[in-house]
């Protein structure tokens, strides 16, 4: 514990302002906003080519902003070349030096900072014990697993003790199972170390499991910033509502005025709109899988809507049924619990989709 | 929320595009390549362009040459010689790529590592031997004349120079070929068997198609270094092609004379031309196929008959290849071999002279090499380094220059160096051009385009995130390259450097024009020499065995480090 309390610094915040990046004609981050706390553990999440990496190698100082500014625990780090901006990257080919053993890989940063050898030794020492490979330090990095591999690269990066951690899509070159531990391992590390740690993903799965704080981005937008949760509960746009998970978008009108609003589907369905909503133009209603609830028959109650579906589809998940149901003319997915011994609903059979207002989404 | 709308800011001026270190060694290798590489060149085309003692424009030098029947029998001399040449060295090649790649082929390898042999001794040390074996009294003909009462003109005229040549440079061919064949994926060939393609035609349709840019490669390099080539036609003594009519013109009538000149930029125009050709069939066709894990073209097993005809072409074509090594070997050792199949008698004392006296060769070839060499790997890697990792601009010009390098023929070079640097003379009067290090200088230029590419492919290895990880840890732009770029490059490097060293260490175009005393001459002016008069034959075959086992040494040397260093960063298995 002492060990490692050695090796944790103040934690810091990040703050990007104002950030535009082109490539030329292409316009690669388009003012970019964000202010990450000290100690979180803060994801960027997106499709490839969504901007995700161009921003993190910009406070890493490998990229140059056209405009805009990045500023760590308050201060302006944009002027300053990379190697004098002491934030820790973990790259996505962990880019450990082949012509190095172990040992002189972690040792690298510290002796670049002119450490003392005593001192280098120790540390170094600390650092592979943290990822616990104290004993293979004498190894080269081709001598290692995959996931040793990773561990060396966050060990070399941790041990010089960096303001921020950088986790360029660190789990993508693991296999799946590799994947579930190494994670969790970070996730432990980064809570010892408290170290303000920036995590790029594309995968949801990741960013979910381990990130206290998610930005999704886009085509070089910020789309969203929020926990987890928020995110999956409260997408602010369609965008976001797709990329997190399965989300059913139904397209339709509004009309009426008051209490005796309506949203009408295409197709000819059309549900009542629970009051105080507050429905933008050209809004869509959305909601996910789970949420909807199949039955033979319409529920009595006012805290749901009611929508007549046809089930077209069905698959069997293990612990779920999802049904592909028919609602006018979109095909919606449902997913009802699977008890055994319960009756499925059948392809072709007129089903009612009921959906909590809670649950009903307008984007 | 107050409505004051805040100003976007103002874009902030990008960076430098490098640092003042890197501009400064981009120019300081820019004077060099302009002082030693480009102003001899220019100052070549300039006197063959302008008039005698005037300086004015005139095309009338090229008149004069197209007018003289010698100048153009020499154009078409030297493009048939090449062209044959390129021919032979084909029929050499085809058979053993083919045969090494497509087959089961026992010692496959061992036939890969004696077809590269010919590489290490240049054409004009063999060019001696290949009198003694194939020439008119040489062992294949007497043998021949007492059995069937017949010669052949192996070695008459320009079949001489065409034969030497292409026993000699075949192996570009070979090894080009070889590549791209092994580059075939299999799944390439099973794709087309799947689809209902075989034999001959899949050959045609497939496995041609996609060797031909490797076969391209190499036939381009064989006919322009026929082409350029000066010394071997000089030593059997064919004067009537255009390499040896430029050093005959500037040696003999002299350096003021401008049809050396003329024949000089006919020389670069035709390498320039036959590499635009190549490059330009080459454009858009790299088809190395083979994927991770994927294996070459399978290996078919030959049948006994395929096997007998087989073994038999291979044999056939080593021991053709292998003789001007073995007949400069008997050579070195013989005390007379003249109208007889092999020497009258052996003896050591040809090496014991080459040892003794001459030995003032061997050290000036190991100094001037190790010179050219370490100038070739310091431009090398700076040059490499600046093109791929910096966005200096303009980078690309100094690659582009010290390339173009071999498009300039040794004669030219030599002629440029000459009429250049002559009139430069030290304070005590010396001309800058007769002094030693002239020599070094040429043979550096002359190699350079080899090392850079050692150095280019060397760095182009290395994942650029190698270096951004050093540079996130604390490391500056100077400590990475120290401390990562040039550790992980160092095996190109060296490969780079013993190439640069073993090829200059028998180069003699160039400096055949720039030796201005024997007691500055190179291993290879020295042979030269030895091998002007028969009394020589045998200390000049004995310096040739010198020079081709330093060149051997080297190249194994080589081999084992780059090899050693592959396993040591664990990337040889």
């Amino acid at each position: 514990m002492n060990a490692i309390a050695s090796l944790a610094t103040p934690a810091v915040s990040v703050d990007i302002e104002g950030v535009n990046l082109s490539y030329g004609d292409n316009h690669v981050l388009k003012d970019v906003n964000l202010a990450i706390q000290p100690g979180e553990f803060f994801a960027f999440l997106g499709p490839s080519g969504c901007g995700k990496t161009t921003l993190l190698r910009l406070i890493a100082g490998f990229n140059q902003a056209d405009t805009g500014r990045v500023l760590i625990g308050g201060s302006d780090i944009s002027p300053l070349p990379p190697w004098k901006r002491d934030v820790g990257m973990v790259f996505q080919s962990y880019a450990l030096w082949p012509h190095m053993t172990v040992r002189r890989n972690v040792a690298f940063g510290l002796e670049e900072r002119g450490v003392s050898r005593a001192e280098v030794e120790r540390r170094v020492g600390v650092a592979l014990d943290l990822v616990g490979l104290g004993h293979l330090g004498d190894r080269r990095p081709s001598q290692l697993s995959g996931g040793q591999q990773q561990r060396v690269a966050v060990a070399r990066t941790v041990a010089v003790e960096p303001k921020v951690l950088l986790l360029d899509e660190p789990l993508s070159n693991l296999d799946a199972k590799m994947r579930v531990q190494v994670r969790r391992e970070l996730r432990d590390l980064q809570q010892r170390l408290g170290l303000t740690t920036i995590f790029v993903t594309h995968d949801q799965e990741e960013a979910n499991t381990i990130c206290d704080r998610i930005a999704v981005m886009n085509d070089g937008t910020v789309q969203q910033v929020g926990t987890p949760m928020e995110l999956y509960e409260r997408p602010a746009n369609l965008f976001v509502a797709n990329f997190l998970g399965t989300a059913n978008i139904l397209e339709g009108r509004v009309k009426g005025t008051g209490a005796d609003r309506i949203f009408e589907i295409e197709g000819g369905i059309s549900v009542p709109v629970p009051p105080g909503a507050v429905i933008p133009e050209g809004a869509k209603l959305v909601f996910r899988p789970q949420h909807a609830e199949l039955g033979l028959r319409e529920p009595s109650d006012t805290a749901s809507i009611a929508l007549p579906g046809i089930v077209s589809h069905r698959e069997f998940l293990g612990a779920s049924v999802r049904y592909g149901v028919r609602v006018g003319a979109t095909e919606v997915a449902v997913d009802q619990p699977f008890h055994s011994g319960e009756g499925l609903h059948d392809i072709g059979a007129a089903v009612s989709l009921t959906l909590p207002k809670t649950s009903m989404i307008w984007l | 929320m107050t409505a004051v709308p805040i100003p976007a800011p103002a874009p902030r001026a990008r960076r430098l595009s490098a640092t003042p270190g890197q501009i400064a060694l981009a120019l300081a290798i820019a004077a060099f390549l302009m002082l030693f590489l480009v102003l001899p060149v220019a100052t070549v085309i300039y006197v063959a362009f302008t008039e005698k003692g005037t300086g004015t424009f005139t095309l009338v030098n090229f008149y004069d040459f197209v007018r003289t029947e010698l100048f153009m029998r020499s154009l078409w001399n030297s493009f048939y010689v090449s062209a044959m040449s390129v021919v032979w060295s084909s029929v050499f090649a085809l058979p053993l790529a083919y045969l090494t790649t497509r087959f089961a082929f026992r010692g496959a390898a061992l036939v890969q590592t004696l077809g590269f042999l010919p590489l290490i001794m240049p054409p004009f040390v063999g060019a001696v031997a290949m009198q003694l074996f194939f020439g008119r009294n040489g062992s294949v003909n007497l043998l021949l004349d007492d059995w069937f009462g017949f010669k052949i003109d192996f070695m008459e005229g320009l079949n001489g120079v065409i034969f030497v040549q292409s026993v000699h440079y075949f192996p570009f061919i070979l090894i080009n070929l070889s590549a791209a064949l092994r580059n075939i994926d299999r799944a390439m060939e099973e794709a087309a068997q799947n689809l209902g393609s075989s034999g001959f035609r899949l050959f045609r349709r497939i496995v041609f198609p996609l060797a031909m840019p490797g076969y391209l490669a190499g036939a381009s390099l064989v006919f322009v270094k026929v082409f350029d080539d000066l010394a071997t036609p000089l030593l059997l003594n064919v004067k009537d092609m255009l390499a040896p009519q430029a050093y005959l013109r500037v040696t003999s009538i002299g350096i003021a004379d401008p049809m050396g000149y003329v024949i000089s930029v006919v020389l670069i125009v035709a390498s320039v031309v036959a590499m635009w050709l190549s490059a330009r069939a080459l454009r858009g066709r790299d088809y190395a196929t083979t994927q991770r894990g994927g294996g070459g073209l399978a290996k078919r097993v030959m049948t006994p008959m395929e096997a007998i005809l087989g073994y038999g072409v291979v044999i056939l074509i080593l021991a053709l290849v292998l003789a001007p090594h073995l007949g400069l070997l008997l050579l070195s050792f013989a005390t007379i071999w003249s109208f007889s199949p092999l020497p009258d008698a052996f003896t050591t004392a040809h090496y014991a002279r080459v040892f003794g006296e001459s030995s003032l060769y061997i050290k000036n070839t190991l100094i001037y090499a190790s010179i050219a060499g370490g100038i070739d790997v310091v431009l090398g890697v700076a040059i490499a380094y600046l093109v791929l990792r910096t966005k200096l601009v303009g980078r690309e010009w100094l690659d582009w220059m010290a390339s173009a390098a071999l498009a300039i023929p040794g004669v030219v070079l030599g002629i440029g160096y000459l009429r250049t640097f002559y009139g430069v003379t030290l304070p005590d009067g010396t001309p800058l051009a007769s002094l030693w290090i002239t020599i070094v200088l040429a043979l550096a230029i002359r190699r350079l385009p080899y090392a850079l590419r050692a150095c280019y492919a060397a760095l182009q290895q290395i994942s650029v995130s190698l270096e951004e990880a050093a540079e996130n840890l604390g490391a500056t732009k100077a400590r990475t390259v120290r401390r990562v770029v040039v550790p992980l490059m160092a095996g190109g490097i060296l490969a780079g450097f013993v190439t640069s060293f073993s090829t200059a260490a028998v180069e003699l175009s160039a400096t055949l024009m720039l030796v201005q005393s024997n007691s500055d001459a190179p291993l290879a002016y020295g042979l030269y020499v030895f091998m002007q008069s028969a009394a020589g034959r045998g200390p000049g075959a004995a310096l040739g065995v010198v020079a081709v086992i330093l060149v051997a040494a080297c190249t194994f040397l080589s081999h084992l480090i780059i090899e050693r260093s592959q396993k040591a960063k664990g990337m040889g298995h």
